[in-house]
């Protein structure tokens, strides 16, 4: 048996079994089981390393090939899969408390095998193609037969297909770039063409407006999880380029300009979240200031760079989950998200209003939450880096404090005789409680997370070391 | 010098299906177009790609028609989006964007070649015009078939030299696969909103 097999092909192939088999209530719990035991099992079991259980021993082989190339997952890659895998199964136990169609549970499955296929192929510039097919696989997810495909999909799916030409042709110019690295013409469109297709995937302004009309038109929940899981895979695979083009990284003028496009997301997010009327929109804001300083953190030059990145990816997980299901509930009865139909609701969803504001300000850093300790990491990296850049993400995550406090203001203006009372089911009270929990355990015992971190430099040859 | 000639007739050909696509109001022959330019490109394909790496890009393609002009088939004329009147779907504005691109592509290609010596100047040209023309046609349309036209266009555009310089068969795959998948979801998309909800009875 080879790990890709385990982490790419059988979920793969469970999603379509789920789609087309699987009756709709099992469908959901079924997904999360298979991808918490694919998480349990890249913890447990260590790849293309034999393991010796009574007389029977087991070895996970490292690659598959596959039409003359190979997809490569070794010991290294355990921590990220049981990380990725392990938020991918809170994303479906939650989706079985919000009663979701199976339809999510099969294609998010499916979605994050050829995410995980991303991570695993080589040359590892196909990735894009992998990334590509991943978002033309959300759109079913995202809209149901039965509803119009609004603008949002559209330029998502715009947006996705023009990053891989751009990433494609960028590794083909960069190898020339290596070949001969005095040539500053070939050096420069091949950084454009990489930086253009990387601004495409991220979401780079002003690329990611369809983030907020994805929030306004289909389910949050969908579009979080796109959030999550898009961003997570988009980073590693940058980073797999900053690792491999050392000399990327090395360029004070592209690291500039990297830090640059990652202040202008903290810095726009921010400010957009605070003027928002509709908290779908908001939590999209908050996303793209989050992606903002995964970007920044790139361009810092820092030997912390790996460290700090998956500081910020970890808590995101969570942190986006929590957010979208506790969004995804209050849809239920207030439909459009307005902030004019939400007043008041704090009396009606007590926890699913707490675990959206925790969320919330984790998001900006606030202490005792799950944000806090990557904000630190970045905070102590930025203050060494520039001042000025600083100042900038401060009034960034300032934006986004300020819009926490107007929908926490929205959500407890309620009448005076209005009563209070719990309209979250038990499952959703559950998993609500399990991630503010969640939120609270990362905040305040960031060392939890240590043995994941520990391994993730791991994955990388040169970064960050 | 044949395989010269009938190159050039491909870019021809390229030229004239991509422009037809940008303009065209009737579905019908903008799919048609379509197969066209998807013809067109595999003659330039295969002047680096083996014939049947070529084919497979053909028969994706062709696949990708029929699989829009079959759902669009099945919409009632009134699901036709009338995108509303603007000076970016004008007639002469359109002209004006394929005449940009031409213009680009006939500057830009002795260049490249020059650049990147061996690609041809009629792959480097043919390609330059669908990426161009693919692109400007996501600028000006809202319209969804169209939307998913200039995409596949675009794509075609990029395929063609990208085969110049790889020629691995997943990436092929891959590719056929993405084209496929484009063409799948555009019909998706085309369907989604045209069906009422299903509405689960007690029995």
């Amino acid at each position: 048996m080879s790990a890709p097999l385990i982490w790419i092909l059988l979920p793969f192939l469970a999603g379509a079994l789920i789609l087309f088999f699987l009756p709709e209530k099992y469908s959901s719990i079924a997904g999360g089981t298979l991808a918490a035991l694919l998480s349990l099992a890249a913890l447990i079991f260590p790849i293309d390393t034999a393991l010796l259980i009574g007389s029977l021993s087991i070895k996970i082989s490292a690659s598959v090939a596959f039409f003359g190339r190979s997809f490569v997952l070794t010991a290294a890659d355990g921590a990220l899969l049981s990380m990725i895998y392990g938020v991918a199964a809170f994303w479906l136990i939650c989706a079985y408390a919000l009663d979701f169609e199976k339809r999510f549970a099969a294609l998010s499955l499916m979605i994050v095998a050829l995410l995980t296929a991303s991570i695993a192929v080589e040359p590892f510039l196909y990735a894009s193609l992998l990334l590509e097919m991943a978002a033309m696989l959300a759109v079913p997810l995202l809209v149901p037969v039965y509803q119009k495909a609004g603008r949002g999909v559209v330029r998502f799916l715009v947006y996705q297909t023009l990053a891989m030409p751009f990433i494609l042709f960028s590794g083909w110019a960069l190898a020339g770039v290596e070949a001969n690295p005095g040539d500053f013409g070939a050096t420069l469109q091949s950084g454009a063409m990489l930086g253009l297709g990387f601004a495409f995937l991220f979401g780079v302004f002003p690329f990611y407006n369809w983030i907020p009309l994805l929030l306004e038109e289909v389910s949050p929940y969908v579009v979080g999880f796109l959030l999550w899981s898009l961003t997570a895979f988009t980073t590693i695979f940058a980073l797999g380029f900053l690792d491999r083009y050392a000399w990327i990284s090395a360029s004070p003028q592209i690291s500039s300009a990297i830090v640059f496009s990652g202040t202008v997301m903290v810095v726009s997010g921010g400010v957009f979240a605070s003027m928002q009327k509709h908290i779908g929109r908001m939590m999209g804001y908050a996303a793209i200031l989050e992606t903002g300083l995964i970007v920044l953190a790139m361009g810092l030059r820092s030997p912390r760079v790996v460290d700090v990145i998956f500081l910020l990816l970890i808590p995101r997980g969570l942190e986006l989950v929590v957010w979208a299901f506790a969004l995804s509930i209050i849809k239920r009865q207030a439909y459009s998200l307005r902030l004019s139909e939400v007043r008041g609701l704090a009396r009606k969803y007590p926890l699913a209003v707490s675990a959206l504001i925790a969320a919330h300000l984790s998001v900006t850093g606030f202490p005792l939450l799950a944000g806090f300790p990557s904000r630190l990491a970045l905070w102590q990296e930025l203050a060494g880096y520039s001042l000025t850049v600083s100042f900038w993400v401060f009034l960034g995550v300032f934006g986004l404090l300020v819009a926490a406090t107007r929908a926490l203001a929205v959500f407890v203006m309620a009448d005076e005789n209005a009563s209070w009372g719990i309209n979250e089911s038990w499952a959703q009270i559950i998993m609500l409680s399990l991630g503010v929990a969640g939120l609270f355990a990362i905040g305040i015992f960031p060392q939890i997370l240590q043995p994941l971190l520990a391994d993730l430099p791991a994955l990388f040859l040169h970064l960050g070391r | 010098m044949i395989v010269e000639i009938i190159s050039w007739i491909a870019v021809g050909a390229i030229l004239l299906a991509s422009a037809t696509i940008l303009t065209s109001r009737d579905w019908r022959m903008s799919l048609g177009a379509l197969a066209l330019q998807y013809l067109a490109a595999f003659w330039l394909i295969i002047r680096h790609l083996p014939f049947v790496m070529g084919s497979a890009k053909l028969i994706a393609g062709w696949m990708v028609v029929a699989v829009l002009g079959m759902t669009r088939l099945g919409l009632s004329n009134a699901d036709e989006e009338s995108e509303p009147f603007s000076m970016l779907r004008g007639r002469w504005f359109q002209f004006a964007l394929i005449g940009i691109a031409a213009f680009v592509a006939a500057g830009s290609t002795a260049r490249i070649e020059a650049v990147i010596p061996g690609l041809g100047l009629q792959v480097i040209a043919g390609s330059l015009l669908l990426i161009g023309i693919g692109v400007a046609h996501l600028g000006v349309s809202s319209n969804l078939l169209h939307t998913i036209l200039g995409l596949l266009t675009m794509l075609t555009g990029f395929e063609i030299i990208y085969s110049a310089i790889e020629s691995s068969i997943l990436v092929v795959g891959l590719l056929a696969i993405i084209n496929l998948g484009l063409g799948l979801v555009g019909s998706y998309l085309l369907l989604a909103g045209s069906t009422p909800p299903e509405i689960e009875e007690e029995q």
